[in-house]
């Protein structure tokens, strides 16, 4: 706590740059992901030729990951903008596949109906469909939001200041204390952007309040999915 | 681009394949810990995961804890549990360890609660034991999806594996990502990359056709005439 109180400003500065670093990539990955999952949804013929494609960079070890990128986009090697990329590819990756499967739940005959009552394709897919695929992308999204938080401090590795930061310095110092700090700091940080996500979900989706728990006979594949795609290293 | 042709030099630079720094030296280094890991997780993981599936009971405290376990920072348990135990392969270990229980345990009691529960009842009333229903019925059933934990934990753990280099006592192949980084050796930290991508992709590949084996080795749905 000593060590807390005489640094509380060097852990506000890494957490307001850990809150950036995986912020952005959340925000970016679920813009990127959600129209491709859509489009693969329409796509039958291609929906698993992008879904294993997102497989595959998910499968890629994130250290390994920020120091292939330098030579592919031409950035520094400890440049932050390895950092944001590379997660922004996993954040893609991972929600692609809720994205699909949040427009695949959407039933069918809501869409006749919605056309049937004179919804143009582009109306129907911002007023319709995704609205009605909101629970299932929020899903998703929690997902990818403690994953990321989570994978940011690697980045320390590379010299990208965050929260990690401190499990580096503290090793070479030899400080539990800092450690300590930085994994309470990342986890409640997580547990920050998942509330937020949920308050957000619960204010633009009124009618999705009480989530049907365990009823379906698929609840527990879907769960032991999101098991499968939360937390690589 | 000189760090591509530095890194096709470095991979094809015959002194980079043998000797204790050589990369089959590395790469076997990295699948020793892999292999050890996991077997050691497995232990742990999947007994619970499978008396959970099967009893139905704790399932809310499985859930939670392999959720709280997955937003654990590793660089932070890593670093942390080293500072206790000190350098050397032990807190790598540790750290892989309890990172490969979460999928583990979360494919063995998913692997069971996906059974059909009028098949489990089914066993029961032809008079199998619930050893037997557990042995016979619900494992070879769950498999694919058991096997999906082994998948994921194995790769979360050669990923984790290259984390760990961090600390001095490991060897594997984030050796090279970590004392080329210490150095400024591009060419060895790209080309020590592209080696891990390579490790990572073949064995979620092998674990691929090892699920497409075990789905189709379960039981056709449909009852053949004997």
């Amino acid at each position: 706590m000593t060590w807390f109180n005489a640094n509380t400003d060097k852990v506000w500065d890494l957490l307001l740059s850990h809150l950036w670093l995986s912020g952005l990539p959340i925000l970016l990955g679920f813009v990127i992901a959600v129209p491709i999952g859509w489009f693969a949804n329409r796509h039958r013929r291609i929906r698993g030729t992008i879904l294993s494609l997102g497989g595959i960079l998910y499968t890629i070890p994130s250290l390994a990951f920020f120091l292939v990128l330098p030579s592919i986009i031409g950035t520094g090697f400890l440049d932050p903008v390895n950092v944001v990329v590379a997660l922004t590819v996993y954040a893609v990756a991972i929600m692609v596949r809720s994205a699909a499967d949040a427009f695949e739940s959407v039933s069918p005959a809501v869409l006749d109906a919605a056309t049937a009552t004179g919804f143009a394709p582009a109306g129907r897919a911002f007023l319709v469909e995704l609205p009605l695929a909101g629970p299932v992308l929020l899903a998703g999204l929690r997902v990818v939001a403690v994953s990321t938080v989570s994978l940011v401090s690697v980045g320390a590795l590379i010299g990208v200041s965050n929260l990690g930061s401190l499990f580096t310095e503290g090793y070479r110092t030899d400080n539990d204390a800092e450690i300590l700090i930085g994994v309470i700091g990342i986890v409640g940080l997580a547990l920050l952007f998942d509330l937020v996500l949920v308050m957000a979900g619960r204010l633009l989706m009124p009618w999705a309040r009480t989530p049907r728990r365990g009823r379906s006979p698929v609840s527990p594949i879907m769960s032991f999915a999101q098991h499968l795609r939360g937390g690589r290293v | 681009m000189s760090v591509l042709n530095d890194t096709v030099d470095w991979l094809s630079d015959s002194a980079n394949w043998s000797g204790d720094d050589g990369i089959p030296h590395r790469l076997t280094q990295h699948l020793e810990y892999t292999a050890l890991t996991v077997a050691i997780a497995a232990a742990i993981a999947i007994p619970i995961g499978l008396w959970v599936g099967h009893t139905g009971r704790l399932r809310g405290l499985a859930v939670v804890s392999t959720g709280a376990l997955r937003a654990l920072p590793t660089l932070g348990v890593l670093t942390y549990a080293s500072l206790f135990s000190g350098i050397g392969i032990k807190p790598a270990i540790f750290t892989l360890v309890l990172l490969a229980i979460p999928p583990l345990l979360a494919g063995a009691y998913a692997g069971l609660e996906s059974v059909n529960r009028q098949t489990i009842d089914a066993a029961r009333a032809i008079g199998m034991t619930e050893w037997q229903v557990l042995r016979k019925v619900e494992v070879p059933l769950a498999l694919p999806l058991i096997i999906g934990g082994f998948r994921s934990a194995t790769l979360q753990v050669v990923a984790t594996a290259t984390v760990a280099a961090y600390i001095p006592g490991p060897g594997g192949l984030g050796r090279y990502l970590i004392d080329g980084l210490a150095v400024s050796d591009y060419a060895r930290i790209v080309g020590g990359s592209v080696v891990v991508i390579a490790l990572a992709l073949v064995l979620d590949g092998l674990f691929v056709i090892l699920q497409r084996v075990a789905l189709g080795s379960r039981p056709s749905r449909t009852p053949t005439a004997a």
